[in-house]
């Protein structure tokens, strides 16, 4: 396992060299090409922590996040919980109920047609838990998310970060072990954003899940979690504790998507955030060869562009795969 | 779809707003309907021709004099809106007039006797059609690229690109000739009357089996597509995603998850076909001489019967109002989000 460190008594959830890649075809007749969305990715998430993943838009933040819970399966590696290759979602997986996920669009992310309480029951009754002890059980759990008595409403009768409070209710019924957390407050106002992302936080106290935390937020991201990855382009390029990556990145990318944090005080104001680098992220078909960066990065040299940059372990838990680091 | 919520008050309260919200409904209609029997009554009037022409200008024998006298007797020589008038003061007690054919039986009467014909082929071709387009969309939408789902969406092409008096002249040489095995046309057999009752009901059966089964090939095809895509709709949801995550089995997640919220738009389809139950195609029926409403409605225009169309084109109305006012119920009652815009009114 390159350099991931080893736990004692070994990670909860472990991926392996995971990748996963999609067939698209251009047009009607158009030929086959694979879309490498996640490349050999290999990350662990111990018991109880909370692991972010930051990267721009269409890196394979989500696609990720599906592997890691069992709603995808890999092309290739192995996603393990516990040691146990993880099987694919569904009924008689001995999984169910142990990884759950909270989306980023609060309005497809709950079924129009089921009260509050029947979606955070739903878990329950997936795993047989008599109905009185399912009602009673969500009323408490939709007590604890704040939302005490509204459990007989519709989605469409809350606003977006009452909705996001319901998914998380939804999340936790079942005492997950790891909560997968895709941009659970991208689409949030940034007032609700805090009051979400405290929930989580307290929620994680109550009840001790791990989260496996994505957002395309560094801010967001350094607010939740001790130890980030940083991923471009359907790779990992960094990993590292937050107060290591705040005071100083090893990844060029890193640097930029850090350069481009607004600061504490524009943030508030609910200010867009700057574009974070120069060009647009190249289309995982057809990555750049040598290191995927190095069209965008401004310290490229000659061997950039022939070479994919190894792994190079910088301290203990922290590693960058750039050959200048 | 979720059984029909009729027990606790709170949704007792819930039909009181609905039934309150229909009768509000239905007032508009009438409103809407008077103005369709204007319009109309004034259109048909307007159009060349008269009823009186086949009795008349298309006979040798018949003079002006007689002209004036069936115009007389028809009430056709009075001022257009005495005319109205007298139509919809008898329509308000029900009374359709007389058709101005040779026959001059009750409107009302004529159409009825045709009435459980074309409805009871077009219910019977509506329903087979749901009880095959629904699993179909279903099953192409969740296996959405594989190999069932593109043959289903070819034979669907075919399906759009087939002129439905092709497919029943192709299944009348098929069945009826080469093979033999069902009737090509008519309602009924000669001994019809000698059969037993069990015996009657296949005679007829025989008989429509093809003119149902052109009328199901032809809403199959874009029934199962519209079912297909609204399932793909709701399929692409993040609720799906997280149904899985909790557990629930595939069987379950269509079920619970997507069926209901894919049904809904296919409410509102079927509300708007109500009409269509009595539309009746005149090619069909004439193909498979059949005795249904739209060989009644086409003589009709045919001969300028003027009561005989007013009579059809109310009955249309009423059944497309009254298609929109069910679609709405059944919307209110199924989908939350309708119920609450409600209770707040
Ligand atoms: N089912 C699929 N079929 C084909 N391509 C896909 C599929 N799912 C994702 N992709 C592609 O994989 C890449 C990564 O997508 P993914 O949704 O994981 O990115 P993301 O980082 O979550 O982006 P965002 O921040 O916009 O959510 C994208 O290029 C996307 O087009
Ligand atoms: S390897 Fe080269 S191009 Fe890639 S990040 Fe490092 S310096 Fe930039
Ligand atoms: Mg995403």
């Amino acid at each position: 396992m390159p350099g991931g460190v080893a736990k004692p008594e070994g990670p909860l959830l472990a991926l392996k060299d995971v990748s996963r890649a999609f067939g698209v075809r251009r047009g009607w007749l158009g030929e086959q090409r694979r879309l490498i969305a996640v490349d050999r990715v290999s990350l662990d998430v111990s018991a109880g922590e909370s692991l972010g993943l930051v990267g721009e838009s269409g890196c394979g933040k989500s696609t990720l996040g599906r592997l890691a819970c069992g709603l995808l399966a890999p092309s290739s590696g192995q996603v393990l919980l516990e040691g146990r290759a993880l099987p694919l979602a569904g009924a008689r997986s001995w999984a169910a109920g142990r990884i759950q996920m909270v989306f980023q669009d609060p309005f497809s992310s709950l079924n129009p047609r089921m009260s509050a309480r029947a979606a955070v029951a739903e878990p329950l009754a997936a795993q047989g838990v008599p109905r009185a002890e399912q009602r009673r059980r969500a009323e408490e759990m939709l007590a604890t998310v704040g939302l005490d008595g509204l459990g007989g409403r519709y989605p469409h009768e809350f606003s977006g970060g009452q909705r996001q409070r319901i998914a998380v209710a939804r999340a936790l019924i079942t005492r997950p072990e790891v909560v997968i957390c895709d941009e659970p407050v991208s689409a949030l106002d940034a007032s609700v954003q805090a009051q979400v992302l405290n929930l989580l936080r307290d929620a994680q106290e109550r009840f001790g899940p791990a989260y496996l935390f994505i957002s395309h937020d560094l801010a967001v991201v350094g607010f939740m979690c001790r130890r980030i990855l940083v991923m471009y382009l359907g790779q990992i390029v960094e990993e590292a504790a937050r107060e290591q990556l705040f005071a100083g990145a090893a990844h060029p990318y890193s640097q930029a998507l850090l350069a481009s944090m607004p600061t504490g005080a524009s943030r508030k104001e609910g200010e867009l955030l700057p574009p974070p680098l120069e060009g647009e992220l190249p289309s995982p078909l057809n990555p750049p060869p040598g290191c995927r960066f190095h069209p965008r990065c401004p310290k490229a040299v000659g061997i950039c562009r022939r070479e994919p940059p190894a792994w190079k372990e910088l301290a203990p838990g922290w590693r960058a795969r750039c050959h200048l680091a | 779809m979720s059984p029909l919520p009729f027990l606790t008050p709170r949704r007792r309260s819930r039909l009181a707003g609905i039934a309150l919200n229909v009768a509000g409904k239905t007032l508009w209609m009438l409103l809407v309907l008077w103005g369709i029997t204007l319009i109309s009554f004034w259109v048909i009037h307007l159009a060349p021709g008269s009823p009186t022409d086949l009795e008349t200008t298309l006979n040798p024998l018949a003079g002006e004099a007689a002209r004036q006298r069936l115009e007389a007797l028809y009430g056709l020589d009075r001022p257009l809106y005495v005319q109205y008038w007298d139509w919809l003061t008898r329509l308000l007690h029900f009374d359709f007039g007389n058709s101005m054919s040779a026959d001059a039986r009750p409107v009302l009467t004529k159409i009825l006797e045709r009435l459980p014909l074309t409805v009871g082929m077009n219910v019977t071709a509506l329903v087979l059609t749901l009880l095959i387009a629904i699993p179909v969309g279903i099953l192409s939408a969740s296996r959405q690229n594989s190999l069932l789902d593109r043959t289903v969406t070819v034979l669907v092409f075919l399906g759009f690109a087939m002129p439905s008096f092709w497919l029943a002249l192709l299944l009348m040489m098929f069945f009826g000739i080469d093979l033999q095995w069902l009737p090509i046309s008519g309602l009924t057999s000669m001994d019809y009357a000698s059969l037993s009752p069990w015996g009657k009901f296949c005679d007829l059966a025989r008989h429509l089996a093809l003119p149902i089964l052109v009328y199901t090939v032809g809403g199959l095809a874009g029934m199962s597509r519209y079912m297909r895509a609204c399932m793909l709709e709701v399929l692409r949801q993040d609720y799906i995603l997280t149904a899985r995550a909790k557990g629930l089995s595939p069987g379950a997640i269509i079920w619970r998850h997507a069926l209901p919220n894919a049904l809904l738009p296919v409410i509102t389809l079927l509300g708007l076909s109500v009409p269509g139950l009595i539309g009746g195609s005149v090619i069909i029926e004439s193909i498979f001489a059949l005795p249904g409403l739209g060989q009644l409605f086409y003589t009709a225009v045919m001969a300028r019967d003027y009561t005989m169309i007013m009579g059809n084109l109310v009955l249309g109305a009423v059944l497309t109002l009254a298609g929109n006012v069910l679609a709405d119920v059944c919307y209110g009652l199924a989908d939350p989000r309708i119920r609450s815009a409600r209770e707040k009114n």
